[in-house]
């Protein structure tokens, strides 16, 4: 099922096409429409007629979330406030909210991008969706609900809170699909169990998680509970809210709308493209936005890009669910390590737990990495070389992944939950016996 | 026939051990034959105690990863040549041995070997068949 199969399966060549032109086009529409551009643009000296490949991009500077502080409230808006349908905001919980507006016309391809990206979760106007976001300045629930209704989906705005009441209506209006975070539907399937009616009371076939991370235990354990297929969508409220990118039945990657997004991978040290396939950090160039069109926006958010063909027939690029944030991310041995990519691995094997913590020492001149999982699997115990294997198991795929050796502890599971919280999930200690 | 055996995953920590045999004394679980085999970075502490439900519960209780195995338990001559002998007719059937650990008993003569094997049944019968006695979890624990 497609919502939009013509642009959804556009061969590369032609998405080139589409995206140099329309490149051009929002290039030239900053630098007319905003000061800030105009002053960025002319600095560096491109414009519109000197791109003459996609691959021109990269001489345009990137944008930052300050960027879009330093200009609070409107001052990257292409439009007159007059022109403006409609104001989204970001919670601020690290500063000044960061605050977008959207043309009607903005509004209308955001409810298409999520159109695409629901169909592709298995969505069809059949559906009674309830939306279980919390409404208000976020981007989240108006942005799944226009796109819902475009597909012409049954939309229940139920937002979060009195999950009773939530749960009632699913049961009696016969909720066919659910938007929330996981961690919510998580909370309501465990709500539900306990209330007096049986889990067949509910028709929930259909999750559409999103809005904080997942890891595949958690959308089993989601999956379970309801008896429903979940898919996880990427968005954010700078490029658009939800719809930016989103997961076929596949579930191998999220597609990119790729006639409204460029998505690039640069090194988030040195701004430098990476090669296709590599990680890095991904930086989104808004294609037909007017209303805060965007040049190269600095997501922070790390991930891949997979170009390969995918079985469901799709041809927008797909990126790997996210696996960390530059702003966490460790320099050891003068590579690139995020937690993420450790995290994958340990959260993959059910062997160790979910917590673990990484040492960095510096031994000398050299840096060391020490990986410190919990041992969940008792059955290991029967034999020395159980443990011993995953041990080198857990060495190998780590090396694999950061191309960097480290050594891997176990530990006995009480031991790290000491440690929880994101924060200490790092122990730097290089600079302490200096 | 079997003996129950508890293993349990000793962290390369000081006071680890401590921990661990405190939990088992706290509630009241009576150590008969331990071993502790470890690599630089991990250990695994086998026991053989009086109440093995009770132990097993307390330590994963108290949060230690540990596990309940069936092991073989030899009754030999405490004397020159008595393990050689039990262990020589496993390993005759072509049945190869894990790990084994000793202890000796308040009865002058005897001792205890503890044998952990892939095939406990045709172990035992092995042991039998070339008449050496193999203990019952009963008699371990009326030690």
């Amino acid at each position: 099922m497609f919502f939009n199969k013509e642009i959804e399966c556009m061969s590369r060549k032609e998405i080139d096409s589409l995206q140099l032109e329309r490149l051009k086009w929002t290039v030239d529409y900053c630098y007319k429409n905003v000061p800030f551009y105009t002053k960025r643009l002319d600095e560096c000296g491109i414009t519109a007629e000197k791109i003459k490949s996609l691959s021109d991009i990269q001489y345009i500077p990137p944008t930052t979330k300050d960027d879009l502080r330093d200009n609070y409230p409107f001052g990257l808006f292409a439009q007159p406030v007059k022109n403006i349908a409609r104001i989204h905001a970001s919670s601020g919980t690290t500063g000044k909210p960061t605050v977008v507006g959207y043309t009607k016309t903005d509004l209308e391809n955001w409810a298409e991008c999520v159109a695409r990206i629901v169909v592709a979760a298995g969505a069809t106007p059949d559906d009674i969706v309830q939306i279980c976001f919390g409404y208000g300045m976020f981007t989240g629930a108006l942005g799944l609900h226009y796109g819902l209704e475009k597909l012409g989906a049954t939309v229940v705005p139920n937002s979060s809170g009195n999950s009773e009441k939530s749960l009632m209506f699913m049961r009696d209006f016969g909720t066919t699909g659910i938007v929330a975070t996981p961690s919510y539907a998580l909370y309501l399937a465990e709500l539900a169990q306990e209330l007096p009616f049986p889990m067949s009371d509910y028709k929930i076939t259909l999750g559409l998680l999103g809005s904080e991370g997942c890891t595949p235990e958690m959308r089993n354990e989601i999956e379970k509970a309801w008896g429903l297929f979940a898919t996880d969508n990427y968005g954010m409220s700078e490029l658009m809210g939800p719809g930016v990118s989103g997961e076929c039945r596949e579930r191998n990657g999220l597609h990119f709308c790729e006639d409204f997004f460029i998505p690039e991978i640069v090194d988030s040290e040195t701004l430098e493209v990476k090669d296709k396939g590599e990680v890095g950090e991904l930086l989104v160039t808004t294609l037909c936005k007017e209303g805060i069109p965007l040049l190269r926006y600095r997501t922070r958010d790390i991930t891949r890009l997979n170009y390969d063909s995918c079985k469901c027939g799709r041809t927008g690029v797909r990126m790997d669910k996210v696996i960390g944030r530059s702003d966490d991310m460790l320099k050891i041995r003068g590579v690139n390590v995020f937690p993420g990519q450790i995290e994958s691995v340990i959260v993959a094997d059910s062997r160790v737990g979910g917590n673990y913590q990484l040492v960095v020492r510096r031994e000398g001149y050299a840096d060391t990495l020490e990986v410190k999982v919990e041992l969940v699997d008792a059955t290991l115990l029967e034999k020395f070389s159980e443990l011993e294997r995953l041990q080198k198991e857990l060495f190998h795929r780590i090396h694999t992944v950061l191309g960097i050796k480290c050594k891997v502890t176990i530990c006995a599971p009480k031991t790290l939950t000491r440690f929880e919280g994101k924060a200490k999930r790092i122990l730097d200690l290089r600079n302490e016996d200096n | 026939m079997a003996i129950k055996q508890i293993s349990v995953f000793v962290e390369n920590r000081m006071g680890t051990l401590v921990e661990i045999t405190k939990t088992l004394a706290a509630a009241d679980v009576d150590i008969r034959a331990l071993s502790l085999a470890d690599t630089t970075d991990f250990g695994i502490l086998r026991l053989i105690v009086n109440d093995p439900e009770r132990a097993i519960k307390a330590v994963k209780d108290a949060g230690f990863t540990a596990n309940v195995t069936e092991v073989i338990g030899v009754l030999i001559e405490d004397k020159p040549g008595g393990f050689s002998r039990a262990i020589e007719s496993i390993t005759n059937a072509g049945i190869s041995v894990e790990y084994a650990y000793a202890f000796i008993t308040p009865n002058i003569g005897d001792a205890y070997v503890i044998v952990r094997v892939e095939d406990n049944e045709k172990a035992e019968a092995a042991l039998k068949k070339a008449g050496v006695k193999v203990v019952e979890q009963s008699e371990i624990i009326s030690i």
